[in-house]
C-alpha cells in the first residue's frame, strides 16, 4: 500500500482537471485497468480500502452434487416462504368473503378464533423461511473468505493541520482579546436560552391553590352511595363484609381519590378494636370507613381477610389491620388509611360526617403542613 | 467484466452505463467500495445489538400503522364495538380504540399483539447486549461514548415501553399509571410541582394519555433515532472490536467483507426477527386488555405486574422498608422515593460510569479493540454477575405475590427473602464468579503446559498408569508446552484440534464417500488419520525417562 493517500476518497494534491482527477486515477490508467480482471480489480479496490482477502473457501463447485442440493433447498425454502405469504394474502382478504368472517365473537371459536393465529404463522412463517434461506444461502452456495482490514488511529497530520485552522479563526475572531464582546455574547446566549425555553412555562401549575391533594368530594351530609348508585342503611350488610362506596357528588364513582371501603366489624372484631386516638368516634355502631386508597402508591387496597381483619394492597403488598384503625402491618406502607367520620341521616342511610380530615392516598414532600 | 469497445473501461452494457451516469451525478463509487469492503469479525455475539436495532424499525413501523387507528384522549364515550361484554361501558376514547383496534380492525390485534412483542424483544435485545459488551470490555477506551449511549437508550426504551403500554387506558395500565403519578409525588420538595405539571394538574386529569403519546410517537423516537444512528456512526468509524485469535491484532478486523458474506447473513437476520415477532404477535397472546376493562381508580386485579423491564423497580417498591423521613418544619421524604427514583438513579448512573470507575482502579489509559474474555477479568465479571443478581432478586420480588401464589409461600415470608436475598445473595455471588474465573484461567494455563487429556491411559514399564496429554505445541525437555496464554480460546478436546474426521456430509443420507473424506483430509495434512505417523504424545508433566511424577508446577 502507498502512503501517499490519505484515504480512498481523497482528491488533494495533483491539479490535474478532467475525469481524472487525484488519487488512484493517477496512478491507474483506464487502459491499465480494463486490462485487469474482475477479480484482480475487486482485490485491488479492497486493498485500496486497507483490505486484504487472506483465504477464499471457494463455494461448491459448479455443477456439483453439494451445489446442486444447495440450490434445491434454498429455492424451496424460498418458494415455501412465497407459499406462506400468499396464504396470508388468502386468509387477510378472503375472510369474511369466500372465507367465513374474521371478526371474533366471544360466543363461538371456529374461524374468527384462528383468524389471528393464522396470521401469525403463515406471516411469521414466510418472513422467517426468508431469513432462513438468505442464510442458507450465505453459508451454503458463497465462498468463505477470510479478509483483514487495517485499523487506523487518529493521523498526527490531521489533528496539526484541523488545529490550526481552528485557532487560526478564533484568533481573527479576536474573542480572546475582545472580552466586551465575549461577555455581551455570554450574556444573550443566556438570556435567549431562557426565553426559548419561557413557553414550558404553560405547564407549570400551583399545587397547592384549594388544597387538592388535601381534599375530597366528602362533605358534611354526603351520601355514601354503591357504585351503582343507591344509599346504604346500616343493616344493609352482613357482619365482616365490605363494600366499596363514593360520595353522592356527580362522577363521584370516577374521582380518583373519594373511593372508600365501608366495612361492618364482626362482635369481635369490634371487641379488639382499638381506633387511632382521636378517631374514636369516627365509626357509626359496628361500621367503620377507610380510604381505598393506599397510601403507599395510591393502589386500590382491596383484599380483605376478614379472619385476620387486614386489608392487603395487590401492588405491593401492604397489609393494614382494620381493628387498628388500618394501620400499616407489613410491607412498605408508612400510614394508617385516613378515616372517613361517617353517621346515618334522617332517612336512615349513611351520611359522611365531614371530609376526611387528612390527605387521602401517598405522601408528599409537604403533607403534613396542609 | 467490462469489455473494452471504444474507449478503455468505458462499459458496454445498458447496467454499467446506467451505473456510470449514476456516479457522474452523485460520485458514491469510492463510498460505496469502502463500505461494500468494510470487515465484520464473525462472532454470534455480534448479532445482539443487531437484533435489537432490527426490532427497534419493526415496531417503527407497526407503531406507525397502529397510530392510523389509535385516539390518544380521555374523552369519555360509550363503547358500542364488537366485543359484546363491554357493550355499553363507559371509557375513553383511548380505551375504546384500543379495544377497535383488537377487534374490528382486519388483523389490527396482529399488528397490536407484534407491536408489543417486538418491544419486549428490543428491551431484551439492549439489555443482553449490553451485558456481552460489559463482560468482553468492549466498553473500554475508544468506546465509552458509545456505552453512554447505549445507557441512555436503554433508559429511553423503558420510556417507550411504559408509556406504550399505559396510553391504552386500561385497568392494569391504570394502576400503573397511578403507581407513577405516586412516584412523582414522591419527589421532595418539588414533587407535587412536577406532578401538576405532567398531569396539568391532580391526578389522573384529561391530559395525561394524549402526552404519552407525543411522546411516545414522536419525541422519544426521535431522539432514540438520532442516538442509533450516531451510535452506528462511531461503530463505523471506530470499527468493531473481535476476540483474540490467530492474525488478529489491536490494529485489524478479521473476518467477512460487507458484501455479500455479511450482508447476506444480516438480512436474513432482519427476516428472522421481522418473522419471530410476527409468529409471536398472532399465536401468543399479550395484554388481552379487553380482559381487564376500562381504568377505574378504585378498582384494581391482583398480580398486577408491569412488562417484565419495569419489574424490578416494582419489586424494590415492595421490598423497602416503611421508612418515611420526617424532616424539621413537618416536611416529609416519602419512603417511595428511594426505591423508584433514588434506586434506579444510582443504578443507570453507575452503569453509565463504569468505564470510566474501571479506568481509574486499572489506570488503564490506552485503547483496545480486542475484547477480552469474561475469566480472564475476574474482578469484573464477578461484579457484572453480582449487579445480576441483584438484578433478578429485585426481579422476581416484583412477582413475589405469583411466586407465594404458585409454591403457596407466605406473601410476607417471600417479602423478607427478597429483602435478605437482595444483600447477602450479590457478595456470596461475587465470591463464586470470582472462584469460578479463576479455576477456568487454571485450567486454560494446565492445557497450555500439559496439553488436551486423550482419554489414553497408557502403563509404563514401571507399572505407574498415566493419561497421554497431546501438547498444544512445541514442548520443553519436560514435556511442558511452551505456548502462552493469549487471551483466546483454549482448545480442551481433542475434537477441537482436528483429531475427528470431517463428518461425512448429507442429511438424510451421505453425499459423499466416506473414504474421499479421508483422502481429502490426508491431502490437507489434518486430522487423525494424517497426524497418525507424526504425532508425538507425552504424558502429563513429567520428564519421559522419568520413573516418579513429579509437581506438575516444577
Amino acid at each position: 500500500m502507498t502512503t501517499q493517500h490519505t484515504g480512498p476518497g481523497s482528491h488533494g494534491g495533483a491539479g490535474v482537471s478532467g475525469p481524472h482527477v487525484g488519487g488512484p486515477d493517477d496512478q491507474y490508467s483506464a487502459e491499465q485497468l480494463a486490462a485487469m480482471p474482475r477479480e484482480e480489480l475487486d482485490r485491488l479496490g479492497a486493498r485500496y480500502d486497507g483490505v486484504e482477502v487472506l483465504h477464499v473457501d471457494p463455494g461448491p463447485e459448479p455443477g456439483s452434487t453439494l451445489e446442486k442440493r444447495a440450490v434445491r433447498q434454498v429455492a424451496l425454502t424460498f418458494a415455501l416462504a412465497g407459499v406462506a405469504a400468499l396464504a396470508f394474502i388468502v386468509v387477510y382478504v378472503g375472510s369474511g368473503w369466500f372465507l367465513p368472517d374474521w371478526q371474533w365473537d366471544i360466543t363461538e371459536g371456529g374461524w374468527s378464533a384462528i383468524f389471528t393465529p393464522l396470521l401469525g404463522s403463515l406471516g411469521g412463517l414466510s418472513l422467517i423461511l426468508v431469513g432462513v434461506g438468505l442464510v442458507l444461502y450465505t453459508k451454503k452456495l458463497l465462498p468463505h473468505e477470510t479478509a483483514v482490514q487495517d485499523k487506523h488511529d487518529g493521523s498526527h497530520f490531521d489533528r496539526v493541520t484541523t488545529g490550526a485552522t481552528l485557532v487560526g479563526g478564533l484568533h481573527d475572531s479576536g474573542l480572546a482579546r475582545r472580552k466586551l464582546l465575549t461577555r455581551s455574547m455570554v450574556f444573550m446566549g443566556g438570556a435567549l436560552g431562557a426565553m426559548l425555553i419561557m413557553p414550558l412555562g404553560g405547564l407549570i401549575r400551583n399545587p397547592n391553590t384549594g388544597n387538592p391533594l388535601g381534599t375530597t368530594s366528602w362533605g358534611e351530609g354526603v351520601r355514601l352511595l354503591r357504585d351503582d348508585g343507591t344509599p346504604i342503611r346500616p343493616g344493609d350488610q352482613q357482619p365482616g363484609s365490605l363494600e366499596t362506596v363514593f360520595p353522592a357528588v356527580p362522577g363521584g364513582n370516577r374521582e380518583s381519590d373519594a373511593a372508600t371501603m365501608l366495612i361492618r366489624l364482626r362482635p369481635e372484631q369490634l371487641e379488639a378494636d382499638r381506633p387511632i386516638p382521636g378517631q374514636e368516634g369516627f365509626g357509626y355502631g359496628d361500621y367503620v370507613a377507610y380510604s381505598k386508597i393506599c397510601t403507599h402508591a395510591g393502589c386500590p387496597v382491596s383484599l380483605y381477610e376478614q379472619e385476620t381483619s387486614r386489608i392487603l394492597c395487590p401492588c405491593h403488598q401492604s397489609q393494614f389491620d382494620v381493628t387498628q384503625g388500618a394501620k400499616p402491618v407489613f410491607g412498605p406502607a408508612t400510614r394508617a388509611l385516613p378515616q372517613l367520620p361517617i353517621t346515618v341521616d334522617d332517612e336512615g342511610y349513611f351520611v359522611a360526617r365531614s371530609d376526611y380530615i387528612e390527605a387521602v392516598g401517598p405522601t408528599y414532600w409537604n403533607r403534613e403542613r396542609i | 467484466m467490462a469489455r473494452t469497445a471504444t474507449a478503455p473501461g468505458v462499459p458496454t452494457t445498458r447496467l454499467g452505463k446506467a451505473a456510470v451516469d449514476f456516479d457522474d451525478r452523485l460520485i458514491v463509487a469510492g463510498p460505496l467500495r469502502r463500505t461494500l469492503n468494510k470487515v465484520f469479525p464473525d462472532h454470534w455475539s455480534f448479532l445482539l445489538g443487531e437484533i435489537a436495532l432490527y426490532s427497534f424499525i419493526l415496531l417503527l413501523l407497526s407503531g406507525t400503522y397502529l397510530t392510523f387507528f389509535f385516539d390518544a384522549s380521555m374523552r369519555e364515550v360509550v363503547y358500542d364495538g364488537s366485543y359484546a361484554p363491554l357493550r355499553g361501558v363507559e371509557m375513553s376514547a383511548a380505551y375504546d380504540s384500543t379495544l377497535d383496534i383488537s377487534f374490528d380492525v382486519r388483523g389490527g390485534l396482529f399488528m397490536r399483539q407484534l407491536h408489543h412483542w417486538a418491544a419486549l424483544l428490543f428491551v431484551a435485545a439492549i439489555v443482553v447486549h449490553l451485558l456481552r459488551i460489559f463482560f468482553t470490555g468492549a466498553f473500554r477506551r475508544p468506546r465509552e461514548t458509545n456505552w453512554l449511549i447505549g445507557i441512555a437508550l436503554l433508559v429511553l426504551s423503558f420510556a417507550m415501553g411504559f408509556t406504550g403500554y399505559s396510553m391504552p387506558d386500561d385497568l392494569l395500565s391504570g394502576t400503573g399509571l397511578r403507581i407513577v403519578s405516586a412516584i412523582i409525588l414522591s419527589i421532595p420538595v418539588v414533587g407535587t410541582w412536577v406532578h401538576w405539571a405532567v398531569f396539568n394538574g391532580d391526578y389522573v386529569g384529561e391530559y395525561i394519555v394524549g402526552r404519552m403519546y407525543i411522546v411516545h410517537v414522536l419525541i422519544v423516537p426521535a431522539i432514540m433515532l438520532a442516538l442509533i444512528a450516531l451510535h452506528l456512526l462511531i461503530l463505523v468509524k471506530q470499527k468493531h472490536t473481535q476476540f483474540p485469535g490467530p492474525g488478529r491484532t489491536e490494529h485489524n478486523v478479521v473476518g467477512n467483507r460487507l458484501f455479500p458474506a455479511f450482508a447476506g447473513k444480516a438480512t436474513g437476520l432482519v427476516f428472522i426477527v421481522f418473522g419471530v415477532c410476527a409468529a409471536l404477535g398472532g399465536l401468543v397472546q399479550i395484554n388481552p386488555l379487553w380482559l381487564w376493562g376500562p381504568y377505574n381508580p378504585a378498582q384494581v386485579s391482583a398480580a398486577s405486574q408491569p412488562d417484565w423491564y419495569v419489574m424490578f423497580l416494582d419489586g424494590s417498591t415492595r421490598l423497602w422498608p416503611a421508612w418515611d423521613i420526617n424532616l424539621p418544619g413537618d416536611y416529609t421524604i416519602p419512603a417511595l422515593f428511594w426505591p423508584t427514583v433514588v434506586l434506579p438513579g444510582i443504578l443507570f448512573t453507575l452503569m453509565a460510569l463504569y468505564p470510566v470507575i474501571e479506568r481509574k482502579l486499572t489506570r488503564d489509559e490506552t485503547s483496545h479493540h480486542l475484547l477480552q474474555r469474561p475469566r480472564d477479568v475476574p474482578v469484573r465479571t464477578s461484579l457484572g454477575t453480582m449487579a445480576i443478581t441483584f438484578y433478578v432478586v429485585l426481579m422476581i420480588s416484583g412477582g413475589n405475590d405469583v411466586v407465594a401464589d404458585k409454591f403457596d409461600i407466605s406473601l410476607n415470608a417471600m417479602t423478607w427473602i427478597g429483602r435478605i436475598g437482595l444483600i447477602i445473595l450479590p457478595p456470596i455471588v461475587y465470591v463464586i464468579t470470582y472462584r469460578i474465573c479463576l479455576g477456568l484461567q487454571k485450567h486454560d494455563r494446565e492445557v497450555l503446559e500439559h496439553g488436551i487429556e486423550t482419554g489414553v491411559i497408557r502403563r509404563l514399564p514401571h507399572g505407574e498408569f498415566i493419561e497421554v496429554h497431546q501438547p498444544l505445541g512445541p514442548v520443553d525437555e519436560h514435556g511442558h508446552g511452551q505456548l502462552a496464554y493469549g487471551g483466546a480460546s483454549v482448545p480442551k478436546k481433542m475434537n477441537q484440534v482436528g483429531a475427528a474426521r470431517r463428518a461425512v456430509r448429507g442429511f438424510f443420507s451421505p453425499i459423499e464417500e466416506p473414504a474421499q473424506v479421508e483422502l481429502e483430509q490426508r491431502r490437507e495434512s489434518h486430522g487423525a488419520a494424517a497426524a497418525d505417523e507424526s504425532r508425538e504424545l507425552t504424558s502429563s508433566g513429567r520428564p519421559s525417562d522419568s520413573g516418579r511424577p513429579q509437581e506438575p508446577r516444577d
